[in-house]
């Protein structure tokens, strides 16, 4: 569905991606992990072209949007959840949707589809985005990805600062997602989440993609986490 | 004249030049706002639309009513033409660097302001007005025109409000100010985004240079004043905050004008630029400024 094939990225001069693969299927959830630095982040933003490769391809459905304008991304159904959600803070949530469903066209069922996920953006709808909760603003900013109607959805650290509550609610959508046929990346510190729903886990280090672990094996030899990340389960 | 009618005189006055500041200053605010830029051509852009409104009736000889209607539909396209033009060759190949436009601004000021010596000459000049009517009050009769003139710009700063609050380009607009990186992942374009508002930011100058040519005559430095004043409405009313600017181009528009009548127009900029200086000190974001998050 996606494949991300020996990009490099770099940030002025600073390279941070240094021959970087990945795939991620339909239905599937490939968790991202590695220490501070290592480039999970520059990964996703490399994928939606918010830095453009210096090389390497970006494919999805056969097409190859890595020399493309950033606009492309999104256009060709991927959905991006960015770090510290990034909502239109001043905009209203009814607002911070429609720019979801502008990106792609996506029509009223769509919208009532994702309210529909998220009940309680219903209730705020003309409420400033900024005034939500944390964990009401990341539902916002996972529902505005969603309205694109993605294929493929890209999160980067969507439980950070969140309640434990919050945190399993993510999981659950997560996991809907995925049976909904959506290949989910996911960028994520917390262990155990990445534990309860990934399917496989690419660990990266120094920019580099290093190996990737099917999660049951990861479940059954917590040590490779010790190696890469320098914790235990 | 008894003091009552003579600051009803005054106010009108001062109603008229807020009128034309605060269309200036929000074409300054918006660019601003949407893309960080401080763009100290903007009073070129000013003289520009006055300039070639003067132009346009100059050449067209068709009756005043025509003369102006047909300026006041050419001149904003034509300095919107101008702005793409500078925006696409010098603003992006800056990369909108904050620093670096500044600069590139002001080198487009002297090279508008010396196009527009070197064309149009040094003379100041006059576009007719499109009607010659005056509304009798007890006390005095005033312009028609001029009221025509407040009228307008109410009508378009009440449609540039509803264009950015109500349709898809302005949700587009607004989303770029807040966070364009956020914005190009939902498919926004940027860079035309960019554009427009830096095209449109020009002609609402322009517009407001059209409509106060037939008070004051077009001349290539007409722009200096409407450009600090416009920094001035901008600051106070908090930078990036177009309700801030517009009600702040009320309050510094209706002081110049009502000092100007009373006093000096000098007085009424050193007055403006102290009122300036005091709310930056009660209050550094200005009127309605927000912190950056």
């Amino acid at each position: 569905m996606l494949k991300v094939e020996n990009i490099n990225s770099f940030y002025d001069r600073t390279q941070v991606l240094r021959d970087f693969s990945l795939s991620a299927e339909a239905g599937r959830v490939l968790c991202v992990m590695g220490r501070n630095g290592a480039g999970k982040t520059t990964v996703l933003k490399s994928i939606m072209g918010l830095i453009r490769p210096h090389s390497g391809r970006v494919i999805i459905d056969g097409t190859d949007i890595a020399p493309l304008q950033a606009e492309e991304a999104p256009r060709h159904g991927i959905g991006y959840v960015p770090q510290g959600r990034r909502l239109f803070s001043e905009l209203s949530v009814a607002d911070n949707i429609e720019i979801g469903l502008m990106a792609r066209g996506s029509g009223q069922d769509v919208r009532e589809r994702v309210l529909d996920f998220f009940p309680v953006l219903r209730e705020r709808f003309y409420q400033r985005a900024g005034t939500l909760s944390g964990g009401e603003q990341q539902m916002l900013a996972i529902a505005r990805a969603l309205c694109l109607d993605p294929c493929v959805l890209l999160l980067d650290e969507p439980t950070e600062g969140l309640m434990p509550a919050m945190i399993a609610r993510i999981g659950e959508v997560v996991l809907k997602l995925k049976s909904h046929g959506v290949a989910v990346i996911l960028v994520e510190q917390r262990v155990d989440a990445v534990l309860r729903i990934a399917d496989r886990v690419l660990f990266v280090e120094n920019g580099r993609s290093r190996e990737t672990v099917e999660a049951e094996v990861l479940r059954k030899t917590p040590e490779m986490l010790e190696r890469y990340l320098g914790v235990g389960q | 004249m008894d003091f009552g009618p003579y600051l009803l005189l005054a106010t009108l006055e001062g109603a008229v030049g807020a009128a034309v500041l605060a269309l200036t200053a929000l074409g300054l605010a918006l660019v601003f706002g949407v893309m960080r830029i401080v763009n100290v051509a903007h009073g070129a852009f000013f003289m520009l639309g006055a300039i070639i409104a003067w132009w346009v009736a100059d050449r067209l000889g068709v009756g005043s009513a025509l003369n102006f209607l047909a300026a006041l539909i050419i001149a904003p396209l034509a300095v919107g033409a101008v702005a793409v033009v500078a925006e696409r060759s010098v603003l992006r190949r800056l990369n909108y660097n904050p620093e670096s436009t500044i600069v590139a601004t002001i080198g487009l000021l002297y090279v508008i302001e010396q196009v527009a010596l070197m064309t149009y000459g040094p003379d100041a000049r006059p576009v007719v007005a499109p009607w010659d009517f005056r509304i009798q009050l007890p006390w005095f009769g005033y312009s028609g025109y001029k009221i025509l003139v407040i009228g307008a710009s109410i009508a378009i700063l009440l449609a540039v409000w509803w264009g950015l609050t109500r349709t898809r380009i302005g949700l587009m607009m607004r989303a770029t100010q807040f966070d364009s990186e956020t914005a190009r992942a939902f498919a926004i374009p940027v860079d035309l985004v960019y554009g427009g508002v830096f095209a449109f930011g020009a002609m609402l100058a322009a517009v407001g240079a059209v409509l106060v040519v037939p008070i004051q005559q077009a001349h290539y430095l007409m722009g200096t004043d409407p450009l600090l004043l416009s920094f001035i409405v901008v600051i106070v009313g908090g930078l990036g905050s177009l309700r801030g600017t517009v009600l702040a181009a009320v309050i510094i528009g209706l002081s110049d004008g009502i000092i100007s009548v009373f006093f000096t127009p000098t007085l009424a900029k050193i007055i403006a630029t102290l009122a300036v200086a005091t709310i930056l000190i009660v209050r550094p974001r200005g009127l309605f400024g927000t912190r950056p998050t």
